[in-house]
């Protein structure tokens, strides 16, 4: 009983980890329709930048992540160009365009051999290592700190999507590029910022996986099963769908890491994929 | 030329192509010839098959690495357990992979292409967990398996090898082709251009579509069952190695897609690149280089070489 309590809030925290890094291709998979497989790696990237802030200087691995988020969310932006120069304006996505993602992930992870070698590299701070304890469930700090970073992100991502006047211009994007241009906005541009945003929150999430654990340059390729599982068991762009979904597989995870070994814990994210998509092609909070 | 002379003129090619592989085999010493050969030979299966359904389809597979392991551990499996002759794990990695690539396909081929794409890398990944979690066929530790004795009138096991892969791969060619120029190629050449419009004119796009999955399913299967034998030594690191699937995009994208030797072309030469770079310089930075012209060619020529050369021809010839 205390192992499967303790099961499930370590996968409970786990999950809401998962949100962080899947928020940014919600966005430009889900609402944007930009299938960035490249996302978990832009993660690592994160990682890798919130290593050398820490080893180099001592910052904080989470405001290290805050500092890198406009960064990386000009490089975003910057891909998006490129993406829409290339592709998008040709009606070349499809086939091009899931390639060239492809081969940007691959980049990323040989660039990131190729500097920091295939080791794994680790960050210090004042609460990694601690526990708390409450009653018979024990909770990591390294596990505790991340989901309440990712819930934070998570919410500012949403009241920005749903509150704010550019938020709603990505959502409209999302739901009618024809009615928006109509409208007299421009939804390159707004696709921009959009997609500029997903990669900022990857610089965040990066942080969070590294205070959560060692990182080295092919983790990523983990995090792809996890996320496209999370964004399509989401039902495609719905943040709150993310949530649910993120926790739902840091559970599934977390209890077959408990109870059949650890080493079969990647295969159930591609699991949930696989059914969502045979069952559920939706999701559980699509609408179409 | 009609199609008749043209089909003579193909057959004859690959059989003058074959007997030279073989007769290559007799005059060549250097190992190291037909070991780099295996590998480029290995990665034009490879990229041949992905274009079936890459290029003549326009649904990516990002999942190659999955079904090359299907072969590579159909084989370990098989040898293990019976240790028959060659032709028989060929003929059921061939079925094997054949019957996922139906699978994947049927799962997700009546949904929006990007969830066929995402799903043969899951089941690339839920396979190497399988494989890990596998013990008769080594798990996480690998395999080792044992080089027979040369089989006919080869002088050493890795010339037999040569000539296997030089065969298949000139199946794969052969195969690729009749699928291009056939009905069955218009067919898919219609789905990718317009899939709606393919069904309503009557195309039976699910069809063709499962075929071409099967298809590239197992050749690719295909490839990997002499892999075993090439290396002696197969783990899951090596035979889901991140770098087949890339070369399996990387070959076509850059060869050409449109055609059934925009594979071959692209296969031969970054193939002898990556043998030569792998030698000369490190192994890091040529899969660096691989990423690096792959991103490159679908910005600026996304027609590939074989496009590039097309264009270059109708301009230095404007009144053909």
């Amino acid at each position: 009983m205390e192992l499967l309590l303790n099961a499930i809030v370590s996968g409970l925290l786990l999950g809401g980890f998962y949100a962080a890094v899947t928020l940014g291709l919600t966005i430009s998979f889900g609402q944007l329709d930009i299938v960035n497989i490249a996302h978990p790696a832009f993660v690592i990237v994160g990682s890798y930048v919130t290593y050398m802030l820490n080893s180099a200087m001592g910052v904080d691995p989470i405001l290290s992540g805050v500092i890198f988020a406009p960064v990386f969310f000009v490089v975003g932006a910057a891909i998006y160009r490129v993406y829409y120069a290339s592709f998008e304006r040709t009606g070349q996505e499809a086939l091009s365009g899931l390639a060239f993602f492809f081969g940007l992930m691959f980049i990323i992870e040989v660039l990131l051999i190729i500097i920091y070698g295939v080791d794994y590299r680790l960050v210090g701070a004042p609460y990694i290592g601690a526990t708390w304890q409450l009653g018979p469930i024990i909770v990591p700090l390294r596990m505790l700190v991340p989901f309440v970073v990712a819930l934070a992100m998570t919410a500012c991502v949403y009241l920005y999507l749903s509150r704010t006047f550019a938020g709603r211009a990505i959502l409209a994007v999302s739901q009618d590029r024809l009615a928006l241009r109509l409208m007299g906005a421009d939804p390159i541009k707004v696709k921009q910022v959009a997609f500029g945003l997903s990669i900022a929150t990857a610089a965040l999430a990066g942080a969070l996986l590294i205070v959560i654990g060692p990182v080295e340059p092919s983790m990523n390729r983990l995090y792809i099963g996890r996320v496209f599982a999370i964004v399509v068991l989401g039902g495609m762009g719905s943040i709150g769908g993310t949530l649910v979904a993120a926790l739902i597989l840091g559970v599934a995870e977390s209890l077959v890491a408990t109870f059949y070994g650890p080493s079969w814990a990647p295969a159930v994210a591609f699991g949930i994929l696989l059914l969502t998509l045979a069952l559920r092609p939706q999701g559980l909070f699509g609408r179409y | 030329m009609g199609g008749a002379t043209r089909g003579l003129v193909f057959w004859s090619a690959l059989g003058l192509i074959l007997l030279l592989g073989v007769l290559a085999t007799k005059t060549f010493e250097n190992a190291f010839f037909f070991f780099a050969g295996y590998a480029i030979l290995q990665a034009t299966i490879m990229a041949v098959a992905w274009n079936i359904l890459g290029g003549f389809t326009g649904y990516v597979n990002f999942g190659s690495a999955g079904f090359f392991a299907i072969g590579a551990y159909t084989s370990i499996a098989l040898v293990k357990a019976l240790d028959p002759p060659m032709i028989v794990p060929l003929l059921v990695a061939a079925l094997i992979g054949g019957l996922v690539g139906l699978g994947t396909g049927y799962l997700t081929l009546r949904l929006r292409g990007v969830y066929f794409a995402i799903a043969t890398l899951a089941m690339a990944i839920v396979f190497e967990t399988f494989v890990n979690n596998w013990a008769y066929v080594g798990a996480a530790t690998g395999a080792y398996i044992l080089t027979p004795e040369a089989p006919f009138f080869f002088d050493s096991y890795i010339e037999f090898l040569f000539a296997l892969i030089l065969f298949l791969a000139l199946m794969a060619i052969a195969i690729a082709r009749y699928l291009k120029i056939s009905r069955i190629g218009q067919g898919l050449a219609a789905i990718r251009d317009d899939e709606i419009a393919a069904e309503c004119a009557g195309v039976p796009t699910l069809r063709l579509k499962l075929v071409s999955t099967s298809t590239m399913g197992a050749l690719m299967a295909v490839a990997g069952v002499p892999y075993p034998f090439f290396v002696t030594y197969v783990d899951p690191l090596s035979a889901f190695n991140l770098v087949i699937a890339v070369n399996a995009i990387a070959m076509p994208m850059i060869g050409g897609t449109a055609t059934w030797y925009g594979p071959v072309v692209g296969a031969l030469l970054l193939g002898s690149i990556q043998e030569v770079a792998t030698v000369t310089i490190s192994s890091e930075i040529n899969v660096l280089i691989v990423g690096v012209l792959l991103v490159v060619f679908i910005m600026v020529a996304p027609q590939g070489i074989v496009g590039l050369i097309q264009d270059l021809w109708r301009r230095l010839r404007p009144h053909d």
